[in-house]
């Protein structure tokens, strides 16, 4: 029997129970260690798993399409996709950025931003990090799936304007809602929800919007989606139709092509917009995805200011057209006789200062009709200096000068109609009746958009109907303000304004047109005073902004139209009066039927891009 | 020899509990892979539950006294193995733990050298006539546990090497190891923690990974520490009377990490509550205090070494498992025994069973 072998029977009973006890002891602890878990924190974990295993996909509705008069598309949704960033484990994240910044060409510093701006969030909410995925990013995601799990795709509904630029400042733009707004409506938006910005887009958002719907769905740990729980269809916006009419907006946009200013039409008796322009403009499908940090601060820091709507927020001197308001207020007014007559030499001197007429040779003796027809400066100056600043600031302001005109867009300018108590109010000082004088002809502290200006001139025409310009169709019951003008006022300075166009030698007889009672005025502002644009000479000393306003017919007009084009040399009755013509000549053959076939969505919508069939218009009218 | 040793002998009560802890075991691979690509393990692991009881009764034929007779040529025979595992076996699962014998079935030489290991301490503690150990006796023992304790970790396996030490730890308290040398050793060991951490560089780069994801899990939710995470969420989202059987959220999408194996007591924590982890320790609890009746029922000093190196190293798989499926020890590798699925790892359990119904079974003999 070998050494280790005896027969030893002695079994160490007592440390044999002691680990008998041990082990119970230990069994009793790994049971609170579950309680603790199963029990105490149970709620917890419960969460937990929840947020592990269930995920809430939202279904973005599409936002309400844009419709023009006809109910031709301007602005429609499309679905496509968006690239997410899971930051649930900030690790991995940082180790995939730069594949990421590779593979989907997005710089270093932009996604190293948006991940700083969502720094605040929960981790387990993804970042969009490119919101218009191309068909290449989608692959790289797709192919990519393994070895960058941080990646994932959702779909999105995107805004297209497959006019692009077209009108662009009117429309506006769709952005991200913004930290302030959220506050503000905490039940509605949630972080990354698409709202109007700017534009129609804004001011309708509430009508356009759709109600985005949500799917939950259970994924397994690598996210694949097992089966769904419960699915709440998204309701998409409604669309709306404006009161744009796509031919003369084309007309409109192509006149101002190469130029920079502004471009109103609307219906004189009901202040439909049939078009708007402002230049220079912006693609507002560079909005429609998360606009690059770059271009944004390009758009927003341009001094020609792209962003701006000109025709309701450029507060400019209306330069000549404004005689129109001092005719309307003299006979009005009666402070002086209807047939009043004046001399003009050329130039006069009024409180100590030599003022000019824009025909250095003068007009000779003017009265109110051939002032109009002539544009004659110094018969305005003198009846301004006869009726004094407040008599002029009570008329203009009647016609709707220096006060919104209620466009139904957000950060509409009110413009400026001065009077004793405004520079009182402003500067501190009594009115200086020198500057009457140049207020008289339009210069000055007189400034005007060129909505009003539209709509000042078409409530003169109609015997003073201030329209509420809207762009919605149906917009209820649009305001109309009534400032009512004796028929004899009327009728005076709507055959001045008549033969502007028509009576040879009139400021804007180059412009007629056969068979339309086209009447209109013309403007020319200049930039700078007389003197300092003759101290600096040159180009730059005689930059003017040209107006012109048009309407037809004579009385109550159907369309008016007001163009603005800013920092040329030129008379406003050659830059802004052809724009004009254009579009009215448009609007009256259009509707005796006669319009040529227009230029419509199909034969300028860009490569690739669908939509629903253009409707003829026009022509096929009886 | 009069009584011969019988099948009868076996004991039939710890029997009947493994069969209990196999049953749920099995069941809970079932619910756990039955939705998944993995669908069917459950036979696999019953056909490997079955070639363990085979194996059981095989190695319950051969009297411990031969086996443990041939326990130097055993030890080299396993450490042997162990070197030709480093230097031709083959690389899977990113260790080298597993030789090809005959093309037929891979065998996990460390789940052999746990037998082994049982076998030659209770040879050497039997040897030990005193009821004092010698510090000369601890040293041996030292070395020969350390020899495939080091070559286990080469491989690298820190869990089944680690499962070697409570083998001559437990042997050494019943042979009399003395209070002062334990009241050292836990000095020592105190000391050793932090030289050990600031030897943490030494660790290979999984194995300081999982250090530093156990005291910070939060840092690393794709890594070991999201799996123990996950493994807590799932424990504890399963409340007090658990989600139902195939109903956990974390078993079934698989957040739980190798939820069939080593996280199993996490899957089944899930769908059965607390009551059913509760039963199941519970189960546990009765095997081990049914072998520790069976080692103070053995014969002689050699057998109750030999259960009680089963006991050792069974009740260390359940400690470590279920603490780290709650979070209390970082992620080790080591599968609850009976429960987890895995084919050496089961039939080393029958394996050693064997080896306690050898003794069981030769308690009347002369």
């Amino acid at each position: 029997m070998p050494s280790w072998n005896v027969n030893d029977q002695r079994v160490p009973q007592g440390r044999l129970a002691l680990f008998s006890y041990l082990s119970a002891a230990f069994v009793v602890l790994l049971l609170i260690g579950f309680w603790k878990l199963q029990v105490v924190q149970s709620g917890h974990f419960s969460d937990l798993a929840d947020r592990n295993g269930i995920r809430s996909i939202a279904i973005i509705a599409p936002r309400g399409a844009m419709l023009d008069r006809e109910g031709r598309v301007l602005v429609d949704s499309y679905p496509s996709f968006s690239i997410l960033l899971l930051r649930d484990n900030p690790k991995l994240l940082e180790r995939s950025l730069p594949q990421i910044e590779d593979g989907l060409g997005i710089a270093h510093e932009d996604l190293q931003q948006q991940l700083d701006a969502a720094r605040g969030e929960p981790k387990f909410l993804p970042v969009i990090i490119k919101p218009a995925a191309s068909e290449a990013d989608i692959a790289f995601v797709e192919s990519h799936r393994a070895d960058l799990p941080v990646l994932d795709l959702i779909m999105v509904q995107r805004r297209r304007y497959p006019h692009e630029q077209m009108l662009a400042n009117t429309i506006g733009y769709v952005g991200e809602v913004s930290p302030s707004d959220m506050e503000k409506n905490p039940d509605r938006y949630r972080p990354g929800d698409i709202v109007g910005k700017a534009g129609l887009e804004k001011e309708y958002n509430d009508q356009i919007v759709g109600t985005d719907g949500m799917r939950r769905v259970v994924v397994n740990s690598v996210g694949k989606v097992m089966r769904t729980l419960d699915n709440v269809e998204a309701i998409p916006g409604k669309p709306i139709q404006l009161t744009i009419d796509e031919d003369l907006q084309q007309i409109a946009e192509t006149d101002m092509a190469d130029k920079e200013g502004a471009v109103v039409a609307m219906d004189g008796r009901t202040g439909e917009i049939l078009a708007m322009v402002s230049r220079p403009t912006f693609d507002p499908n560079d909005f429609a995805v998360r606009i690059p940090a770059k271009e944004w601060a390009t758009l927003n820091t341009d001094s020609q200011t792209p962003l701006l709507n000109r025709a309701i927020q450029a507060q400019l001197a209306p330069g000549s057209v404004f005689k129109i308001v001092m005719s309307t207020a003299m006979l009005e007014s009666k402070a002086l006789p209807a047939n009043f007559t004046a001399y003009c030499p050329g130039h006069a001197e009024f409180y100590g200062r030599e003022f000019h007429c824009w025909q250095p040779k003068g007009h000779g003796s003017v009265d109110l009709h051939s002032a109009i027809v002539h544009s004659c400066d110094v018969f305005f100056y003198t009846i301004g200096q006869k009726m004094g600043i407040d008599r002029i600031s009570f008329y203009g302001s009647g016609l709707g000068l220096g006060r919104r005109t209620g466009v139904d867009l957000p950060s509409e300018e009110p413009g400026n109609m001065p009077s004793e108590e405004w520079v009182q109010r402003v500067y501190h000082h009594k009115w200086y009746a020198g500057e009457t004088i140049s207020v008289s002809i339009g210069q000055g502290a007189v400034t005007v958009t060129p909505i009003q200006l539209a709509r000042t001139i078409a409530a003169v025409a109609s015997g003073g109907n201030l329209v509420q310009p809207h762009l919605f169709k149906n917009l209820t019951d649009p305001k109309i303000d009534r400032f009512p003008l004796a028929d004899d006022t009327v009728d005076q300075v709507t055959q001045g304004m008549y033969d502007v166009m028509n009576e040879p030698g009139g400021t804007g007889y180059a412009l007629r047109l056969q068979n339309i009672e086209f009447s209109g005025k013309s403007g020319t502002a200049q930039l700078m005073s007389y003197e300092a644009g003759t101290r600096i000479g040159g180009r730059a000393g005689k930059l003017t902004n040209g107006w012109f306003v048009g309407y037809e017919p004579r009385r109550n007009p159907e369309i008016v139209v007001a163009a603005v084009v800013q920092g040329s040399t030129e008379h406003g009755g050659t830059t802004a009066g052809p724009v004009v013509r254009d579009i009215v000549k448009a609007f009256y053959e259009k509707r005796n039927g006669r319009f040529p076939q227009p230029a419509t969505a199909e034969n300028i919508s860009p490569p690739g891009v669908a939509h629903s069939p253009a409707q003829p218009s026009g022509p096929e009218r009886p | 020899m009069k009584n011969r040793p019988r099948v009868q002998d076996f004991d039939w009560t710890l029997l009947a509990i493994v069969g209990a802890i196999s049953t749920i075991g099995v069941l809970e691979i079932y619910s756990s892979t039955h939705a998944s690509g993995m669908a069917g393990m459950q036979w696999k692991q019953l056909t490997w539950i079955a070639i363990g009881i085979a194996g059981m009764f095989l190695i319950s034929r051969i009297d411990y006294h031969t086996l443990l007779d041939q326990a130097p040529a055993l030890y080299m025979v396993g450490v042997a193995s162990l070197i030709v595992v480093l230097v031709l076996g083959y690389s899977r699962l990113g260790a080298k733990r597993w030789i090809s014998i005959g093309g037929l079935a891979n065998l996990q030489v460390s789940e052999i050298m746990k037998l082994i290991i049982i076998i030659v301490l209770a040879r050497y503690f039997a040897e030990v006539h005193t009821d004092r150990l010698t510090l000369a006796d601890l040293f041996k023992i030292g070395i020969l546990t350390l020899i495939p304790v080091g070559l286990i970790l080469k491989q690298p396996d820190l869990g089944t090497a680690m499962v070697l030490v409570p083998v001559a730890l437990v042997g050494a308290f019943f042979a009399g190891i003395e209070w002062k040398h334990i009241a050292v050793g836990v000095v020592l060991i105190t000391l050793l923690v932090p030289l050990g951490w600031n030897m943490r560089r030494h660790l290979k780069p999984y194995q300081q990974q999982r250090i530093q994801t156990f005291l910070h899990p939060e840092e690393d939710q794709r890594g070991a520490g999201y799996q123990i995470l996950q493994s807590e969420i799932a424990v504890g989202s399963g409340g007090f009377w658990g989600k139902g059987f195939g109903k956990g959220s974390q078993n079934q999408l698989g957040f739980v990490p190798v939820r069939y194996s080593d996280f199993i007591l996490a899957a089944l924590a899930e769908e059965q509550g607390f009551i059913g982890v509760c039963i199941v320790l519970l189960l546990y609890l009765g095997l081990i205090l049914r072998l520790v009746d069976n080692a103070q029922k053995a014969k002689d000093r050699a057998g109750m070494y030999v259960v009680m190196g089963v006991t050792a190293i069974l009740g260390f798989h359940v400690l470590v498992n279920a603490s780290m499926v709650i979070g209390y020890v970082p992620v080790t590798g080591i599968p609850l025994p009976l429960m987890s699925y895995g084919g050496s790892a089961t039939a080393f359990v029958f394996l050693a069973l064997g080896l306690v119904m050898n003794v069981r079974m030769r308690r009347f003999v002369n």
